[in-house]
């Protein structure tokens, strides 16, 4: 995997911010994206754009094929049984949103339980309480062990026969652990559960299967491995989706209208009322081009040694504090430095041209688990180098520095 | 990009020895706010006698700017009347969209002007500031923001 060659091949990597390279170490919140993406998008709009499933023109025909194409990219990347399985949605929260909204009321009676774990991202978490409510069903969560991981004896606690949902994210956009999906799923299917998978963070950084899995949904975003924003993808096994109620009504997800009855087309058709994200859609399928292309393994495992790297660096820092457990992780460290505020730390690292996230990261739960209000958290994708880890110490070490003296 | 620009000595100062931390025991009035993108909360307390605020005290978890934005606003505040609280307030929000206006309350409030140039960084500025809009309003004074 040549880096320099990849790197190439992201025009925004190539400039300078604040007068210092740009180090962009934010890919978890959202990735950049290579030119043949930039261009599929442009050339979709330049010589294809036109409505889908509608138009007998040719531009219709094209865009058509040029969507139904990606949904089957879609498939095959995630090794679905068929394109049939694969919805496009908003993103992730989106995709979420239509199975606590769609899927669940039809399954969900008082009494029943929902299992979730205290890491979760707010979108895999509030759409399931807001089905807990609607439902008076219960929210349970499986408790976390001390370094943030998920021990499978309290999955199997926390499961039981009234479980009829476990919705876990597959990897954390905080703690950077890998969950074991499969053994998860394997529990909640014992108990006759269906097992939902926030895969947000998951799918832009290793092979996802999701019949290995052996999920019942699966969402992602396309954003964050490489594609445009607003387009994701929710899987579904084909039973549970053919009984899934769409939460969205109007054109293109219909069969017959009358005044007051209609009925709806076949899945997956019927959850995308209106004209879908065809240039997204198009997008999206020219990021798996190109994620298959280097190789999603060769991917997963730059960025586990970009980790480990990251993570010894780092610790050498005197008052750092890293969360998440040191291996099983993927590429991104989370952390504070001792009375620095992690928005000081993003703002003086932005000074030196290093783009970080700080804040709650959307896990205002974790937070509390953690128990801090805010973190810094640097992020990795294929494109980054041990360069910008060594970029990002040196910077480390120089905001200890301005903050020692600003308040000594 | 100057972070001296940011973090003046001033500023710091408030951060590391912030003025009115803590609490009033009874009668006054209370604002919780938080800012939900980042986290930053702030509890503010105002003692309220004639119309004038006689004590005001915070608590909270936040960045430099905040904690200190809070603990210069909470000196300024003291011994002021509701409506020029209030006024005040939108004076913060002045000098956050760069516009030159003098603090004669308490001038290391104007070392906070730096702020206006880090966008991501004014809503940490301004917490606190809008914590005492609301608690002004609450006592039936100033005005709701025309926006």
């Amino acid at each position: 995997m040549n880096i320099e060659e990849i790197r190439k091949q992201f025009p925004i990597l190539h400039q300078e911010v604040n007068g210092h390279p740009l180090v962009y170490l934010d890919s978890a919140a959202t990735s950049q994206k290579p030119r043949s993406v930039i261009e599929a998008v442009k050339r979709y709009y330049e010589l294809d754009n036109s409505n889908v499933h509608r138009g007998v023109h040719t531009l219709g025909s094209r865009a058509t094929e040029a969507y139904e194409g990606a949904r089957e990219r879609v498939a095959r990347f995630l090794n679905a049984p068929s394109a049939e399985q694969i919805i496009f949605t908003r993103g992730t929260t989106s995709a979420l949103n239509l199975v606590a909204t769609g899927y669940a009321p039809s399954v969900l009676q008082e009494g029943d339980e929902i299992v979730i774990t205290p890491m979760e991202h707010h979108s895999n978490l509030i759409p399931w309480q807001q089905a807990a409510k609607r439902s008076g069903a219960v929210l349970k969560y499986i408790p976390l062990q001390p370094d943030g991981t998920i021990a499978l004896a309290d999955v199997e606690k926390a499961i039981t026969g009234r479980t009829k949902i476990v919705s876990v994210m597959y990897v954390s956009n905080v703690l950077g652990v890998i969950n074991p999906i499969k053994e998860i799923a394997e529990i909640a299917h014992r108990h006759g559960a269906v097992m939902v998978v926030d895969g947000a963070q998951s799918t832009p950084h290793m092979r996802i299967d999701v019949q290995a899995l052996d999920c019942d949904f699966y969402a992602l975003s396309g954003h964050k491995m490489c594609g445009p924003t607003g387009i994701g993808a929710l899987y579904g096994r084909r039973s549970l989706l053919e009984n899934m109620e769409p939460i969205e009504f109007g054109g293109e997800m219909i069969d017959f209208v009358d005044l007051y009855e209609s009925t709806w087309k076949d899945i997956p058709w019927r959850f995308e009322a209106g004209t879908p994200i065809i240039a997204g859609a198009v997008g999206l399928a020219a990021a798996i081009d190109f994620l298959e292309e280097i190789g999603l393994d060769n991917i997963d495992r730059h960025e586990k040694e970009l980790a480990a790297y990251a993570y010894s660096k780092l610790s050498e820092i005197d008052g750092i504090t890293i969360y998440g457990p040191r291996e099983g992780r993927v590429g991104l460290i989370t952390f504070n430095l001792d009375d620095v505020h992690p928005h000081d730390v993003a703002t003086v690292l932005d000074s030196e041209g290093i783009a970080v996230r700080a804040g709650h990261h959307c896990c205002q739960p974790l937070m509390r688990w953690l128990d801090v209000t805010a973190t810094a958290r640097a992020s990795f994708y294929l494109y980054n180098t041990e360069q910008d880890v060594d970029r990002l110490a040196a910077s480390l070490l120089r905001t200890k520095e301005f903050f020692d003296h600003a308040i000594g | 990009m100057q972070l001296d620009d940011l973090y003046r000595r001033v500023i710091m100062d408030h951060y590391k020895n912030p003025r009115n931390r803590g609490t009033i025991d009874e009668g006054s009035v209370t604002v919780n706010l938080n800012n939900p993108t980042c986290g930053d909360r702030i509890s503010l307390q105002l003692q309220v006698e004639d119309g004038k605020v006689s004590d005001a005290r915070f608590t909270g978890e936040g960045c430099s700017i905040s904690m200190s934005s809070a603990s210069m606003m909470t000196e300024a505040v003291k011994g002021r009347t509701l409506d020029e609280a209030y006024a005040m307030a939108e004076k913060f929000s002045a000098l956050m969209k760069g516009e030159p206006v003098e603090f004669d309350e308490l001038e290391d409030i104007e070392a906070l002007s730096g702020v206006n140039k880090f966008p991501a960084r004014i809503k940490c500025a301004t917490l606190a500031w809008n914590a005492l809009r609301k608690g002004v309003e609450s006592q039936g004074q100033g005005k709701p923001e025309g926006h």
